[in-house]
């Protein structure tokens, strides 16, 4: 077993993909010669040619509407947002066109968008977005946010495979950080709509996704050394959201902790939030708390940047409230 | 077809088309009609944008095509979705909101749509769709088709940036997709001139290296003849084509908005209606001895029971069941 890099883990997904269906193609700025920004698809064109792997013109509306439209008529296509921020110019296509072409015409948007999101690489404001939320609310849509190498290659596949759309966000600064040994021959599907409890507890969940599983993982392992026992619910998919495993995890241990990497207001620890009033008020023993980042744009500097964002400490300060409540 | 044909049955096939567009063009014109009456009894709700005064448009340029072609447009569709071979009672049908509609009463006047038909929509906000034709484009070229998409939009879409953006993507990749730009003068209620640094949008041709060519709208034979070149140069090698055909609405933005007075003249209006597409068809169709008088009102007579049928058909439909209202939002 190789152990591969979770940027590796997309690549290999795409590739088999690529290999497995001829319905499927990727366009993108750069993917193509350049190879990607962040070369996820490096040796792609040598590989699949000009007329799979396809440079585009910088223009994301017309990437994500010629990607929805070539989707219409039965093709996969996977486009890339150089960086997720960018998703922003497509908002239109995403949420007026792609989101509700199954509901007013029957017709399926098999895409996938997918591209490099979050913060911890100083990359300023238009660089380190998390554009979940914008997306979120939009009936039609499906999002998916890996955390795990296994996840990666496995989210990657089930979303080609998907009959709707489905925004793939990839977090840059896990792209070389984690890495996962994965059987070589064994073909990893992560189910869509299904969250993966990461780490086991007894007195108190974290719900997160994302770069945050691993923030969250090195809280529990803190807090774990006080004697207090965390569980660590990964989403993986943030719609729809596994409802069913926050709800399981929430009766487990009676205290919930959500931790995001966006912006507070209107992020989705909210909707998890009302969530579990409406369906296990109940079972609470404490507050509903959240760690996510503060409601500003993200800074460049990197006192600022490491301040605006959720650290492991905070979490273990929220967690460590939490578990004493 | 190069094939030799025998003049006179050439002329014949000629006259056929002829004839079918009139007829085509006098059951947008009636369709319209009834759907602005039923939308003042308020059986049609919302937006309802009608063409009148344009149907040489939609007319001329889908009888270049073939069946096995793709057409998507705006939100002013009915007559593309008519003549496109969405039987009447269907059109009517979503018009009224009812569960037989073409998009089974969840689309809307904006909205019509046939895959059947290879009719890729109505969508309801200006532009971009275009982008989307570009995409079924491409997919006719992945798959090696000789196919080609059709894409229909107002003057006022050429100033939004998926415009551009489509424009631009079909030229560098060559896709087999025909920019029709129906240019009636007004985006709802602003004049294209008070808005638009170049009016004459067919010069966008430049910017991308699109073939172009400026086409009089209200002329129907010439629109089929504009149409019929840009259909060889996209069958040929994939160049797309930017064509302009000036047009007129002769009716309001939508059916909530006035005829003329805020933005647009009672005279100017009826200057224009002094170039019906229908009248002048039909003139030329009598001249060419194709038709007498008796034979348009004839074909005038069958469109009018036409939709008299499709109003009835739409009135007695059954609204959309309750349940319908969560079906579809995802695959399962």
């Amino acid at each position: 077993m190789a152990e591969i890099t979770y940027l590796e883990a997309i690549r290999q997904g795409l590739w088999e993909e690529m290999e497995r269906d001829e319905r499927v193609f990727i366009l993108g700025e750069d993917v193509g010669a350049y190879g990607g920004a962040f070369k996820v698809t490096d040796g792609f064109l040598k590989r699949f040619g000009e007329s799979r792997v396809i440079d585009t013109p910088i223009s994301e509306a017309a990437i994500v509407g010629a990607a929805a439209g070539a989707a219409h008529m039965g093709l996969r296509p996977v486009a890339e947002m150089q960086f997720i921020d960018f998703i922003s110019c497509a908002y239109d296509m995403l949420t007026n066109y792609v989101a509700t072409a199954r509901y007013r015409a029957g017709l399926a948007t098999p895409i996938v968008v997918r591209g490099p999101c979050g913060g911890f690489v100083r990359g300023g404001p238009f660089h380190s977005q998390n554009p979940e939320a914008a997306f979120f609310h939009t009936p039609g849509l499906k999002i998916v946010a890996p955390a795990t190498a296994r996840d990666a290659k496995g989210l990657i596949k089930a979303a080609i495979r998907d009959d709707d759309p489905v925004l793939y966000l990839e977090h840059k600064w896990l792209y070389r950080r984690i890495k996962e040994s994965l059987p070589e021959g064994e073909e990893i599907l992560t189910p869509i709509g299904r969250a993966r409890v990461a780490r086991e507890g007894r007195d108190l969940s974290i719900v997160t996704y994302g770069a945050m599983v691993w923030k969250s993982l090195e809280a529990a392992e803190q807090l774990d050394k006080d004697g207090v026992s965390v569980e660590v619910l990964d989403l993986r998919t943030l719609l729809p959201l596994d409802d069913a495993a926050i709800v399981a995890t929430v009766k487990k241990t009676n205290k919930l902790l959500i931790v995001h990497e966006d912006t507070r207001t209107g992020g989705l620890a909210g909707e998890i939030a009302a969530r579990i009033n409406e369906q296990a008020f109940e079972w609470l023993d404490g507050p509903i708390m959240r760690v996510t980042a503060h409601d500003v744009p993200l800074p460049y500097a990197p006192t600022l940047e490491d301040f605006v964002l959720p650290q492991t400490e905070d979490v273990v300060k929220a967690a460590r409230w939490l578990a004493a409540y | 077809m190069a094939t030799a044909t025998a003049p006179a049955s050439k002329d014949q096939s000629q006259a056929e088309l002829h004839r079918r567009m009139l007829r085509q063009m006098l059951l947008i014109r009636r369709f319209e009609e009834k759907a602005a009456e039923a939308y003042a009894l308020g059986k049609i709700g919302g937006f309802c944008h009608l063409y009148i005064g344009q149907e040489a448009v939609a007319v001329g340029s889908l009888n270049a095509l073939r069946d096995d072609d793709y057409v998507i447009c705006s939100y002013r569709e009915h007559g593309q979705a008519l003549v496109r071979g969405i039987p009447a009672t269907a059109v009517m049908a979503e018009l009224f909101g009812k569960a037989t509609g073409c998009s089974r009463g969840k689309g809307g006047s904006m909205h019509l749509f046939d895959a059947g038909k290879r009719f890729m929509g109505g969508h309801g906000i200006v532009g971009g769709h275009i982008p989307l034709a570009a995409g079924l484009g491409f997919a006719i070229k992945y798959r090696d088709g000789d196919q080609l998409c059709l894409c229909y939009f107002g003057e006022a879409a050429v100033n939004i940036g998926a415009f551009h953006e489509a424009l631009n993507m079909a030229s560098v990749w060559k896709l087999p997709v025909i920019f029709c730009c129906e240019n009636n003068r007004y985006g709802m209620g602003t004049a294209f001139e008070r808005v638009a640094a170049v009016t004459d949008v067919v010069e966008h041709a430049c910017s991308y290296d699109l073939a172009a060519e400026l086409v009089n709208g209200m002329d129907a034979l010439a629109v089929y003849e504009a149409t019929t070149r840009a259909v060889d140069r996209a069958r040929k090698g994939g160049h797309p084509t930017l064509l302009e055909v000036r047009t007129y609405r002769f009716m309001g933005h939508s059916m909530s908005d006035p005829l003329h007075g805020v933005y647009r003249t009672k005279e100017e209006v009826e200057e224009q209606r002094q170039r019906d597409p229908i009248t002048q068809m039909a003139h030329k169709l009598i001249g060419d001895g194709v038709l007498d008088q008796a034979g348009v009102d004839a074909l005038d007579a069958e469109v009018r029971a036409e939709v008299e049928a499709a109003v009835q058909f739409a009135d007695q439909s059954p609204d959309p069941e309750p349940g319908a209202l969560l079906t579809d939002v995802l695959a399962e």
